[in-house]
């Protein structure tokens, strides 16, 4: 039993300690290993277009986390105080939002972006042709990205946020009424430090998911490159150390940040100490 | 189809009966109501309306009524037999292989251990997914394994571009979820269960068979339906470990929508997909709930 599973622990972090590993190389192919140099690293950083990658990709996922975060975390209040019959509906639409294969959110996004825009921009062009300048017109971009992606995160938020709502006490909320304070004020000096946990926990696997998201952006990214689209086409023109160095940084990253959320996650589960 | 802020606009529970907080709801629900109106319903829509359409001479759309996109489907007939056959195997090679570990963790390890070994089960699915794809190009092309081989002196053997390869990336790509939702409902079995069974005489075959095995079918279930769901939309796996060669409708997809721009016909195989995958499904579903005599199995 201990040797089958020290045999899944192999087999799930052999592959990625060769990728380490392989950054160091020292040779020239990215197949043969020589012992050791990190001039790959630079080299690797003067890319200008893995830099420009790199940057949409942080701007991407830093915006689409906080719109899901604020939005998702709104969304999980207010769904406390609707009907049940419309909970229900917004329920499904969480539902469909996680079940629906990312490919077919990208396609949907992409032919509904793309009939919105022939709609709207010859409305725009006939608007704004008469100033000065090229006329205002709609495409695809980053916007289109993290539209994209802050829909299937904001679902994700939801869910985590309304789990830490079910598990709050109440008598808090209803204590904070009784002693005068107004509703804002309960929500920023009781409510809000509750949930904060929740919060911070959705909006680091938000960012992380959109970072990681390759296949909506391909469809919606329109003219743009985000990090792992740069990492397809690499891959796709044959194995090169960049790919190894990238893969290696990219990794520390996202295990940093998850080291961070399990911290919060842990955090949110020990009983809250008490407060003078 | 009811508009979603009038739905957030709906009368407060009796609980916060003021006037103005049926404002402040529909305030708090507005932005998720504009972004699954936009970004979900209307996509969907439009997808559904452009499968009955017709191809446009220069690719896209042009309005049209008719069938013969979804009578077309016949011919990506191999994608569909491919992901249809791929995505349950790999299901179950998850399943197979995440069982023991999941047991393992559960009822075996030490506390002390568990956190540590459970934690490292999921690092991997939060590192990049492609990142990982991508080492087995590494390891299975030809300068990995097939080499190896060879100066091992076996014969040679073409690893990448093979379904082997892609159950592999999926095996891998996946286990962890598979292993995250078994491991939580083990470890809620009461071990003292395991105790009386052997007490009363059981093998240990058969109280795994009677026990432990009916106890964690919660989290075999979902964890098999998650696997199986998104491997149903799975791309990079057959693009990267596949090759072309072993293709799921995710390549056919990108294929239709980005290189031959055929919308009408790719928004019918899309929809082909959807509808497939409810239905399998709402079978696995319909089967798990005749087989235990009732219904109470949930998605989450």
């Amino acid at each position: 039993m201990r040797l089958y599973a020290a045999a899944i622990y192999l087999f799930l972090y052999a592959p990625i300690a060769l990728i380490v590993l392989f950054s160091f190389n020292a040779g020239r192919s990215g197949i043969q290993f020589v012992c050791c140099s990190t001039s790959w690293y630079p080299r690797t950083f003067q890319n200008d277009l893995m830099i420009e990658a790199l940057i949409n990709s942080v701007i991407i996922a830093s915006a689409a986390a906080t719109f899901a975060t604020v939005f998702g975390t709104m969304a999980a209040l207010g769904l406390q105080r609707v009907r049940p019959f419309a909970r229900m509906v917004y329920d499904v639409l969480i539902y469909v939002a996680i079940i629906i294969p990312g490919i077919v959110i990208g396609i949907a996004t992409l032919v509904a972006l793309v009939a919105l825009f022939g709609v709207v921009n010859p409305l725009l062009q006939a608007l704004t042709s008469g100033g000065e300048g090229p006329p205002v017109q709609l495409g695809m971009g980053l916007g289109s990205v993290i539209a994209a992606h802050t829909l299937f995160t904001m679902a994700l938020v939801i869910v985590i946020v309304r789990a830490r709502i079910s598990g709050m006490d109440r008598s808090l909320i209803e204590a904070s009424a009784d002693l005068y304070a107004t509703p804002w004020r309960t929500f920023r000096q009781v409510t809000l430090p509750q949930l904060l946990p929740a919060v911070m926990s959705g909006f680091l696997l938000s960012f992380t998911f959109s970072f990681d998201d390759f296949i909506v952006a391909f469809f919606v990214a329109g003219p743009i490159t985000t990090l792992p689209i740069f990492i397809f086409s690499s891959i796709r023109r044959g194995v090169t150390p960049e790919i190894n160095v990238i893969a290696t940084v990219v990794m520390s990253v996202s295990l940093t940040l998850l080291v961070i959320a399990q911290q919060l996650l842990q955090r949110q589960r020990r009983p809250k100490p008490a407060k003078a | 189809m009811t508009s979603g802020v009038a739905l957030a606009a709906a009368e407060p529970s009796a609980r916060v009966p003021r006037d103005r907080t049926s404002l402040v709801t529909a305030m708090l629900l507005l932005p998720t109501t504009l972004w699954f109106l936009l970004l979900l319903l209307m996509p969907l829509v439009v997808i559904l309306v452009f499968s009955f359409g017709e191809r446009a001479p220069a690719g896209g759309y042009q309005p049209a009524f008719t069938f013969a996109q979804y009578l077309n489907l016949p011919a990506r007939l191999k994608a569909f037999t491919n992901t249809l056959t791929l995505a349950p195997m790999g299901t179950v090679l998850c399943l197979l292989i995440a069982y023991p570990l999941a047991y393992y963790l559960a009822v075996r390890a030490g506390s002390r251990a568990k956190t540590l070994l459970l934690t490292l089960v999921i690092v991997p699915f939060w590192t990049s997914f492609l990142i990982r794809t991508y080492a087995w190009i590494f390891i299975l092309g030809g300068k990995g394994i097939p080499a190896l081989m060879e100066w091992a002196g076996l014969p040679e053997l073409r690893l990448i571009n093979t379904p082997f390869a892609v159950l592999v990336g999926i095996v891998y790509g996946y286990l962890p979820l598979m292993v995250f939702p078994i491991y939580v409902s083990l470890e809620k079995l009461d071990k003292r269960l395991l105790e009386a069974s052997a007490d009363l005489g059981a093998t240990p075959a058969g109280t795994f068979r009677q026990v432990t095995l009916p106890l964690s079918m919660p989290g075999l279930i979902t964890g098999s339906l998650l696997v199986f769901i998104l491997l149903m939309g799975e791309y990079l796996i057959p693009a990267l470990l596949g090759g072309g060669k072993v293709f799921f409708v995710g390549n056919a997809l990108v294929d239709l929508f980005l290189q031959s721009r055929n919308w009408p016909y790719g928004s019918a195989v899309a929809i082909g997909l959807v509808v497939i995958m409810l239905i399998a499904i709402a079978a696995y579903l319909a089967a798990l709930g005749r087989e235990r005599g009732r219904a109470d199995v949930s998605l989450v």
